[in-house]
């Protein structure tokens, strides 16, 4: 194990937000693309953590490096992008006793300082923290089956246990095999009516061109939940869906939720879906995190002028009032150019000169549970 | 409503109002390889089309006594060990006694020194100008001695002057020949794949009828059809046309494939929808956006042409003497006999092969460039 | 559909849409046989007054963009009638109902001067080689109506009235975010002084700052320019928000289309209940049971008997898979496509 440390002596910089044991951990990430023309910060100072069972919500307008942050976390960054800073910790619960049947507690993993190839990486990958896509139907390579995709992540990824009689003639689990093939498609098939696909035995063998897109996101689902992981990283997973579509995979991904009780990273730029399942949500704008909050502080208290014009800029079903919506002026900045002092001093209804365009906000508390990154909050 | 425009950065404030043409050229000029490719070319056309009668010491058709003989070595140093100003040793004829053989031996008693930009042969410069001034050569009488960087032929013509002047013809028969494949490539394409249905249907149908037809016998045919009494010049159109006529089938398969998709693009819709005639939306709309492939896939089959050229006159199917292109060259150079005795008639062989290179080079640069929204 | 022109309170009749079908051929085999068809629009009728906005919404695949393309054969109509009160054709000048179906070619390239379109996807729809002055005076250059000098004026203003700058003229379009290209997409629609601009989900590949901003300047053009949007989108909130009515398809027909007020809060049909019900609230104290419908979208190609929501429909009775509900005008101006209309109570937002 690279770089593992006990969880004993361990500070927080975040309080806690929740009783709940923290899962993640991330303390100011930094990630860089060197493009031609320059470097741009995807992502600037991210702090947040994600509790074990709990809902973080990430929002933001495209480019503002919500995805980048997803990708960090499992190290798929893509080339000319790399981590320049901060950490990212996973507080690893050992599912499985080691080889010797021994259990092991909570390690603590930098995961920026793994090799991104590594063993442990793709240990964690794909089986501890999952991820699914905006685009179900890019995510499943067409020539395979549902459960040739599902299979996969399956027997690399889980064990079953060797019980045997032990000494008290009760069953005891003393080792772990990897599942047989035969095995791996029964919890396929389970998988898949678990996510609510009709006639799963069937569509087990299906293509994912005689899937839906509905269907395909399922399988999607299935595939990342089928190893039972701790923690699942959802991008935008409904974007691409219909509404009615969409409620129905969001239902899915709340009971199993539930019942497995996995942490999950919501990213999503839709204001609506954040609403209904996110516990706390963090906003972002150009790389920078510009409020942190408990879900319903951020939609009825919101405290930085970006989430109060964010909000107010949706049109939302219910009494016409025939108003003009409240729009954001300007456009996003160029993020080779990114404006001095707050980045979002330009298009700030709340603007102070002098001020907004001199100083760097810092990350400032403005109330239980709830954090900001603007001047207006400083003292 | 007033909207600031994104702030600009360097990299992107060179890029303000430029076309995607200009884009291309920024893109390519970064292509190390492209770039000497282009050069390459641009140097290899210039001398090989442009500027063979200067570059080469005599005349194309010039005749000497001097049968095979083998290349002439420039040299420095006398046959004391003296520093000198380049210069060549005279030649004269021997016969083997043993072997039957004539050969030539150097006479290092006469030493020519090799001169640049001398007198000699008359040509037009560009067809226009009268001159007489080569790029180098020696300054004697052309009975008594001649300067063979690569040797002579059979006739005792000079062999780099013959490469030279061959050059020409394989060069250009590649340029035309793609420049009519390209024409009928893509007009054909862009038809077939914007109006579908039955056109579609016999433009394809055509090529695959083209393309699965036994290219040798058709040339065979197509070439024996070609009247002997013809001018060289007349044969030699006659054979552009013939090697575009076979060449077309499969860029018009890959226009047709790219008009599909960009006919669905909604700028050509929208273009519909204000009224666009099919004439404009095919030609201003859709072709613009093909060009990009075009040029790449017309570049990377330019050397394709060169060779089938070569191959087919090698094979006395295309151009015959008195015509001289590199295809011919190598015909002469086909015998055993040739390479046994008179192995400096491969030398026509570099410059084809450079060609090919230069050209892939150059198409795999443009490539890239071409794509410029792409990967940033 | 008769006596639609009873309701007078708003403007005239602009647009009439009746029984409009689009069959797509699915062909299979060498010959290319035809083995079916895949009914992208297989029905739809609606209208839109001068000045107003009809919202048409739909889940993906409906055929809300085939039929808006119907309309002006940028796809040719397999059946149906579509009347557009045009003033290109008229001797007089005065406007005059055209079954736009039935005009040839000739006639029908002059009825596009009144009728402009937007598109969805603000980056496939402008030409990449093309600079945005050449972009926006296209439409003009068509119709023969470019002149130097007062063309570039007017190409010029009406930069700066969606938004942008006289210098961004000579640039190409990738120069642009994607919502100032969708402002010079706004820009060329308008260069012709249409009546009528069917806007193609304009918003829904736009950042949320961004899709408040555009639909603004739609909003304000309307009354600018006295135009009617027929306004395609899938996004519920903002159909309710730009829209005075709103038609709802599915599966290619239309099911219900009301004032947007009495669609919103009183549907008729259960597809819409469903439908506003699913659309997730930006509130997160808002709790509300939801009606999760059923399955999928019904396959356009191999449609259910009788009703095609009948699958998924929670109200269905047996006489709903048997026989198609006709389009009907249940209560003024409010027209819906269910046999249980009368009776079921739905719920709306």
């Amino acid at each position: 194990m690279e770089n593992a440390q006990t969880l004993a002596g361990q500070t927080f910089v975040n309080p806690s937000m929740d009783s709940r044991p923290t899962l993640l951990e991330v303390r100011d990430l930094k990630v860089e693309f060197n493009i031609r023309g320059g470097v741009i910060k995807a992502v600037d100072g991210l702090t947040f953590d994600i509790k074990r069972g709990q809902t973080v919500g990430i929002i933001g307008e495209s480019g503002c490096g919500k995805s980048v942050t997803a990708r960090a976390i499992l190290r798929m960054i893509p080339k000319p992008g790399r981590i320049t800073g901060g950490q990212i910790l996973y507080y690893r619960y050992s599912r499985y006793p080691d080889r010797d049947g021994a259990k092991k507690d909570v390690e603590v993993i930098d995961l920026t300082t793994l090799d991104p190839d590594g063993e442990l990486i793709r240990q964690i990958r794909g089986g501890e923290i999952a991820m699914i896509f905006q685009e179900p139907m890019s995510s499943l390579t067409p020539v395979y089956t549902a459960g040739t995709h599902l299979n996969e992540a399956i027997t690399l990824h889980r064990l079953l246990p060797i019980k045997r009689l032990g000494d008290q003639m009760v069953e005891a689990i003393t080792k772990y095999r990897r599942v047989t093939k035969e095995e791996a498609r029964q919890i396929a098939i389970e998988m898949l009516r678990r996510v609510g696909i009709p006639k799963p035995e069937q569509r087990v063998d299906s293509y994912p061109h005689q899937l839906s897109g509905g269907q395909r996101q399922r399988v999607m689902i299935a595939i990342a939940l089928s190893t039972e992981p701790y923690m699942l990283i959802a991008d935008e997973p409904t974007t691409a869906l219909d509404v009615s579509i969409e409620a129905q995979i969001l239902d899915i991904m709340r009971e199993l939720q539930q019942t497995a009780n996995m942490a999950i990273m919501f990213i999503t730029h839709n204001l609506g879906v954040i609403a209904s399942m996110a516990d706390e949500i963090v906003v972002m704008y150009m790389g920078k995190q510009v409020e942190r909050a408990k879900v319903v502080d951020l939609f009825y208290h919101p405290k930085h002028p970006y989430t109060q014009a964010l909000l107010q800029s949706v049109p939302r079903l219910g009494p016409k009032t025939g108003a003009r919506l409240a729009s954001i002026e300007g456009m996003v900045p160029d993020p080779l150019n990114l404006p001095t002092g707050c980045v979002f001093h330009p298009r700030c209804p709340a603007f102070m000169p002098g001020k907004c365009d001199k100083l760097i906000p810092s990350w400032n508390k403005v109330g239980e549970n709830h954090w900001a990154r603007c001047l207006l909050y400083e003292e | 409503m007033a909207v600031a425009a994104a702030p600009l950065t360097q990299a992107k404030k060179k890029e303000i109002g430029q076309s995607y043409w200009d884009l291309v050229w920024y893109r390519f000029k970064k292509n190390r390889l492209g770039v000497l490719g282009a050069i390459l070319l641009i140097a290899l056309y210039g001398s090989f089309v442009a500027l063979p009668e200067v570059i080469s010491p005599y005349a194309l058709e010039n005749r000497s006594n001097f049968v095979e003989a083998p290349p002439t070595a420039i040299r420095l140093i006398d046959e004391k060990g003296q520093l000198r100003a380049p210069f060549i040793y005279g030649l004269e004829r021997k016969i083997d006694p043993v072997r039957r053989l004539r050969t030539w031996e150097l006479d290092t008693d006469r030493k020519y020194p090799v001169r640049l930009f001398v007198q000699g042969d008359e040509y037009k410069l560009f067809g226009l100008i009268p001159m007489n001034i080569h790029l180098f050569g020696i300054e004697a009488d052309q009975s008594e001695q001649r300067i063979f960087l690569l040797g002579s032929d059979a006739l005792g013509r000079d062999y780099f002057t013959r490469i030279m002047y061959g050059g020409r013809l394989s060069l250009m028969i590649g340029l035309l020949g793609q420049f009519l494949t390209l024409v009928l490539g893509t007009t054909l394409g862009v038809i077939s794949g914007y109006y579908g249905g039955a056109v579609d249907m016999f433009v394809q149908r055509f090529t695959e009828f083209l393309s699965a037809f036994p290219n040798i016998p058709l040339f065979m045919a197509l070439s024996a059809a070609i009247p002997v009494f013809w001018p060289p010049t007349a044969v030699y159109f006659m054979l552009t046309i013939i090697l575009a006529f076979l060449g077309w089938g499969g860029l018009a398969r890959q226009v047709r494939g790219l008009i599909l998709s960009l006919r669905e693009r909604e700028y050509a819709l929208a273009a519909k929808s204000f009224g666009a005639s099919d004439w404009r939306i095919m030609f201003r709309h859709l072709l613009p956006g093909t060009m990009s492939h075009v040029i790449v896939i017309a570049t990377l089959s330019i050397p394709g042409m060169i060779l089938a050229e070569t191959a087919l006159s090698w094979l006395g199917l295309g151009l015959r003497p008195p015509l001289t292109s590199w295809g011919t060259l190598l015909q002469d150079a086909a015998t055993i006999r040739a390479i046994r005795f008179t192995p400096w008639l491969l030398w026509v062989v570099p410059p084809i092969l450079l060609t090919i290179l230069t050209y892939n080079m150059l198409g795999d640069g443009l490539r890239d460039a071409l794509d410029p929204y792409s990967g940033r | 559909m008769a006596g639609t022109s009873q309701n007078g309170k708003k403007g005239d009749i602009l647009l009439q849409v009746n029984g409009l079908k689009k069959y797509f051929p699915i062909q299979k085999g060498l010959l290319r046989r035809v083995i079916g068809y895949v009914k992208a629009v297989d029905d739809v009728s609606l209208y839109v007054r001068e000045g107003e906005t009809l919202g048409l919404v739909g889940e993906s695949g409906c055929g809300k963009t085939t039929a808006s393309r119907s309309i002006i054969r940028l796809y040719e109509p397999t059946a149906g009638q579509v009347l557009f009160r045009s003033r290109v054709l008229s001797p007089d000048g005065q406007p005059r109902m055209v079954n736009l179906l039935e005009l040839n070619r000739e006639q029908m390239t002059k009825v596009r001067q009144e009728i402009a379109m937007i598109f969805q996807d603000p980056i496939n729809s402008l030409n990449p080689r093309m600079t945005v002055a050449d972009i926006i005076a296209e439409p003009m250059v068509i119709h023969g109506k470019y002149e130097k000098g007062r063309s570039e004026e007017i190409i010029v203003n009406l930069l700066q009235r969606v938004g942008l700058r006289p210098d961004h003229l000579r640039r190409y379009p990738h120069e642009f975010s994607g919502g100032q290209r969708q402002r010079i997409g706004i820009a060329r629609a308008l260069a012709l002084n249409p009546r009528l601009v069917l806007c193609d989900e304009p918003v829904s590949a736009l950042d949320v700052s961004i899709q408040a901003q555009t639909l603004n300047l739609l909003q304000d053009l309307q009354q600018e320019f006295k135009l009617s949007y027929l306004f395609v989108a899938h996004d519920l909130s903002v159909v309710q928000h730009i829209s005075d009515r709103v038609a709802v398809m599915y599966v290619g027909k239309v099911v219900e289309m009301a004032d947007s007020e009495a669609l919103y809060t009183n549907p008729l049909h259960p597809y819409t209940e469903a439908l506003l019900s699913a659309v997730p609230k930006p509130d997160p104290l808002y709790k509300s049971e939801r009606i999760i419908m059923q399955g999928d979208v019904a396959d356009p190609a191999n449609p259910p008997s009788g009703c095609y929501f009948h699958p998924r429909c929670r109200y269905a009775i047996d006489r709903c898979k048997t026989e198609a509900p006709a389009f009907r005008e249940l209560k003024p101006d409010h027209w819906v496509a269910c046999h249980r209309a009368e009776e079921l109570q739905l719920r709306g937002i």
